[in-house]
């Protein structure tokens, strides 16, 4: 029960993104199609997951003087893994992809999470946490990317969905959605959707 | 020179480092409450990038790049470390930050009031390897251009934290729909500020 509890808290109340405003700043930039967005929420998961696990197995040992600079080192190591993975396996992807793979190690989700959690619980809840915000941020992010791909292209993971019905009678793709802005647009309106839902979180 | 000064334009405007491509969010929405802040935090990241861009492509030509070596020793021409660049880069900027960080305590005590605290929030900064990382996969092939990106971006950091916090000091006093308050407004506010700079786009010197 608690298990499940901390693996599902990150998805709404404790959103990283629209609650705890950690790692918005790589997030935005791949939200153009979801198909990107995907391996990219896969990827951060993966790297919360296990930089959350490896810091609490060490948590005893790291002088905390230094803990920023080990942590950093555990970040950076688990993102080039993933780095040449992603080259190995999707080459197209990691393209599109270009240097944002890279600045996951700046992600403030990952730093968060760390100073916040994994320096002071133990490794299984720490795993569970770090899958937790990682899915959590995962949603976001797909999310957006799946407005902004119907909207701005008219299709969903490549394949078009709205016919050619339409587009004969004078629909026309929004290409404003595809340009950088609407991406903070989308974010802002999830937001605003997702507080007057749940009230507890509108700010004074 | 030409092709400096556009580079330089370019960047501060066009390939601006928050509207174009979202890098340094975290600290752009926490520290931009009011205009003196944001202020001391623009400069500081100003400060950062001249120094840590240069030298990040230094390390990246000289050291990993394949074939980088080869200033070295004839047969380390095959040598590819470029896989390390994440971690060296990260390693380059946190060391950087705490020697400036140590430099200005010492030389400069009121700059270092100014700053001191923005310092070392500085070195998860994603506009900072944000830079470094553009810079590698670019190529730029000169320390200048090097040095002139590194600074126009930070600029249009400068600009952008600067430009923004000044509305948020007058949001304050707008009657904002109540979920919208805070962060759902910040976000808006940062679409709108980036749709209007991107009537820069296609600007040619």
């Amino acid at each position: 029960m608690n298990t499940l509890k901390l693996l599902k808290a990150p998805f709404n109340m404790e959103n990283p993104i629209t609650v705890q405003v950690l790692g918005i700043c790589s997030a935005l930039a791949v939200t153009v199609q979801m198909k990107p967005a995907m391996v990219m929420a896969l990827s951060v998961t993966v790297v919360t997951a296990f930089s959350n696990l490896i810091i609490s197995l060490l948590r005893n040992t790291i002088p905390s003087r230094i803990r920023i600079i080990v942590q950093l080192v555990v970040i950076a190591a688990l993102v080039i893994i993933v780095d040449q993975i992603l080259k190995a396996y999707v080459y197209d992807v990691s393209q599109k992809l270009s240097v944002f793979v890279g600045l996951i190690i700046t992600n403030c989700i990952l730093m968060g999470r760390l100073e916040a959690f994994a320096m002071a619980q133990k490794p299984w809840p720490s795993l569970i946490d770090g899958i937790g915000n990682g899915i959590g941020y995962g949603l976001i992010l797909v999310l957006v990317s799946f407005f902004r791909e119907l909207l701005g292209s008219g299709s969903i993971f490549g394949h078009k969905v709205i016919p050619q019905l339409f587009y004969n009678a004078g629909y026309m793709d929004n290409g404003l959605m595809i340009l950088p802005p609407m991406a903070l647009i989308t974010i802002g309106t999830i937001i605003w959707i997702q507080r007057s839902k749940n009230r507890d979180l509108i700010e004074k | 020179m030409d092709i400096l000064f556009n580079l330089f334009v370019r960047s501060i405007f066009i390939d601006n480092m928050i509207f174009a491509y979202f890098l340094g969010m975290c600290s752009f929405l926490a520290v931009s409450k009011t205009v003196k802040t944001s202020v001391g935090l623009g400069i500081a990241v100003i400060f950062v990038l001249i120094i840590t861009a240069p030298l990040n492509w230094f390390v990246d030509t000289y050291l990993l790049k394949a074939g980088a070596l080869t200033w070295l020793d004839k047969s380390f021409a095959d040598v590819d470390l470029s896989y390390l660049s994440f971690i060296i880069f990260i390693a380059v900027i946190a060391a950087m930050v705490q020697l400036v960080e140590m430099i200005v305590e010492k030389v400069s005590p009121p700059l270092y009031n100014a700053l001191g605290i923005f310092l070392p929030l500085i070195a998860v900064n994603c506009a900072i390897l944000g830079v470094a990382l553009f810079v590698q996969e670019r190529e730029y092939t000169s320390i200048a251009e090097v040095t002139v990106y590194s600074f126009g971006s930070g600029v249009g950091w400068f600009l952008a934290i600067v430009s923004f916090a000044a509305i948020r000091e007058k949001i304050k006093y707008s009657n904002v729909p109540a979920p919208l308050r805070g962060l759902g407004i910040a976000f808006i506010l940062t679409g709108l500020m980036a749709i209007a700079f991107m009537s820069f786009m296609g600007i040619k010197i």
